[in-house]
């Protein structure tokens, strides 16, 4: 029964990628009926609407479906990790780190492969410096790592904005970089990103079982045989550094790593055996969504997504928590 | 061949020495009872025991094979570990967390298969746990919850089971119904040791009793040759009076009170 309920939940979920992916080709300065894009996927398409879904629009719901996967993927493991609902990728510090780094690259001019490397490099060295703060001997505590993580993003923040003082002429490409999207999307970004996300996310989900057992407590877990300091150790790595190549082509995108995963916890439960794949899914195809109306809003400029996965998620986040808390008290 | 034997074993938090020589051999399966004072290094003992903390110096043998020999997932599979009871956060179901259990059996691609499934059930069957398996554990009252951790432990075909403190939380009919399961669960041919704040729990339920005090045993032995005025007062600085219970046959601890008129009033 159980079982029945849960690949039901799988397909749908696959269902809802598939039509929001279609919809997002299709829509756009030109629309391109689905008969089109089913032709020129079959490969006898005709050629203007051919250049624009191979350049121009499966390349952007392809990153838009890859960092929503990768940061539902991230956030559904950070929050088990250090078992806390509020916890999402960025809480180590990794969006102030990619901010600082994508900041620097604005204002020194290095261009986009630049910028994104920048992001991606200095992301990386925030998370690893509050890891060398949060290690005591063989341990490493989780509590530690949160706190050390909300002091170094807000000194970083700091840092940001006076940069943004000092370099006005910069100040809204720094901001517009910050609230993400998805207009710059090129082949290459895919090529370097798609294989960190898919292979992180694929080796994070070999430990979802051991996420399990840690959830009921770090000690719990230890005495259940599982090697929860080293568990902890790659699960930190990998998730890192898919935040931090999600964060270098999409910019800070909120919100996706802290409420997909609880939405999708809301609907499979939290075996992260079922939850994790779940919250992928469902992670891209917001994403995928959020881009497409990123593009349609305001025709012809493009609103910031981080605007659209905000004021979509945030209250959708609050339906559900009500919502939940009515079922708990009505039991 | 001994079961669990403990040798001369040292552990420190720092520079705070907790455990100063601790010596004992179990043979046979039974219960064991660890009593004192806070801070006297129970709790400490035990995770030496379970492997989770290593000890400074000196050595833990299960069934005569070093401790520090085996792997984690190979102690998993001789000692099982009950915590206090306490709240959870993520909604398993009761089955789920009893099935954790078989985790230290499961190769890293492995599904719970027929056997798994099989193990799981008896073992909520003993602990009467079967009824609520698809209930949250967060649904559970705390002698539920206390009776699932025990289930998993036993999933675990744990040959030594560890409980710290498994009761303390819990109405004196739930502690007894606890208490009971495992000691039937010795009968069964698991070795217990449990630390209890109740000295009258302890001296009910367990064959042998160590008595702590400042990270050593200070005494060992059956509850009527370990219970005794002057041991412990040395070990929790409290007078008492021990009363022959009729029935049992087992020492009853009352602390000694001071007459009405020795009563200050402040």
């Amino acid at each position: 029964m159980a079982k029945l309920r849960r690949s039901m939940f799988f397909t749908l979920a696959i269902l809802a990628l598939i039509f929001t992916a279609l919809i997002s080709i299709s829509l756009g300065a030109v629309k391109i009926p689905l008969e089109e894009i089913i032709a020129v996927f079959t490969g006898s398409g005709g050629g203007t609407n051919r250049t624009i879904i191979f350049n121009l629009r499966l390349p952007r719901v392809l990153a838009s479906a890859l960092v929503g996967l990768g940061l539902s993927v991230v956030g559904t493991f950070f929050q088990g990790l250090l078992r806390n609902p509020m916890a999402d990728p960025y809480v180590l510090g990794i969006s102030s780190g990619a901010a600082f780094g994508a900041t620097l690259a604005i204002i020194l001019g290095l261009g986009l492969f630049g910028l994104s490397f920048a992001a991606f490099v200095s992301s990386l060295l925030v998370v690893f410096f509050v890891y060398i703060i949060s290690r005591s001997g063989r341990k490493i505590s989780m509590n530690t790592m949160l706190l050390a993580g909300i002091a170094i993003s807000a000194f970083i923040s700091a840092l940001i904005s006076l940069l943004m003082l000092l370099n006005h002429e910069e100040f809204n490409r720094i901001i517009f970089w910050t609230m993400g999207g998805f207009n710059i999307t090129s082949w290459n970004t895919i090529a370097f990103s798609a294989p960190i996300i898919l292979i992180g996310s694929s080796i994070m989900y070999v430990f979802s079982r051991d996420l399990n057992v840690i959830l009921t407590g770090e000690e719990t877990a230890e005495h259940l045989g599982v090697n929860t300091e080293l568990v902890k150790r790659i699960i930190l790595i990998l998730g890192s550094l898919v935040t931090a190549t999600c964060v270098s082509i999409g910019g800070i995108i909120g919100f996706v790593g802290l409420i997909i995963p609880h939405i999708s916890r809301l609907v499979v439960g939290p075996d992260n055996r079922i939850l994790l794949p779940f919250s992928g899914l469902v992670g891209a195809t917001f994403l995928i969504f959020a881009d497409t109306l990123v593009r349609f809003l305001l025709r012809p400029t493009e609103i910031p997504i981080g605007i659209i996965t905000a004021s979509f998620g945030g209250p959708f986040f609050l339906y559900l928590l009500i919502r939940n808390k009515r079922n708990k008290e009505g039991m | 061949m001994s079961l669990l034997k403990v040798e001369n074993l040292y552990f420190s938090y720092g520079k705070n020495k907790v455990l100063k020589g601790i010596d004992f051999t179990v043979y046979e399966n039974k219960m064991v009872g660890i009593i004192g004072g806070n801070g006297s290094g129970k709790s400490t003992l035990l995770k030496n025991i379970s492997g989770y903390l290593k000890p400074d110096s000196g050595s833990i043998f299960i069934k005569e094979r070093n401790l520090g020999d085996f792997s984690i997932k190979e102690k998993a599979r001789y000692i099982g570990y009950v915590p206090q009871e306490m709240p959870y956060d993520f909604e398993f179901s009761s089955y789920d967390v009893v099935m954790m259990g078989r985790m230290p059996f499961l190769k890293r691609f492995e599904q719970e298969g027929e056997e798994d499934e099989k193990i799981v059930r008896e073992a909520m069957e003993i602990t009467n746990t079967w009824k609520f398996k698809d209930k949250s554990i967060n649904a559970l009252s705390g002698g539920e919850r206390q009776r699932v951790y025990i289930a998993r432990a036993l999933a675990q075909q744990a040959q030594i089971l560890l409980m710290d403190e498994p009761v303390s939380h819990l109405d004196i009919r739930y502690q007894v119904e606890i208490l009971s399961l495992v000691k039937e669960l010795t009968l069964k041919g698991i070795l217990v040791i449990v630390v209890l704040h109740d000295i009258n729990l302890a001296s009910q339920f367990c064959d042998e009793i160590f008595i702590m005090k400042e990270g050593r045993i200070m005494a060992a032995g059956s509850p009527k040759r370990v219970l005794k005025a002057d041991k412990i007062k040395a070990a929790f600085d409290l007078d008492v009076e021990l009363i022959h219970n009729p029935v049992s046959h087992i020492p009853y601890v009352v602390p000694t009170l001071k007459k009405m008129r020795e009563f200050k009033v402040i």
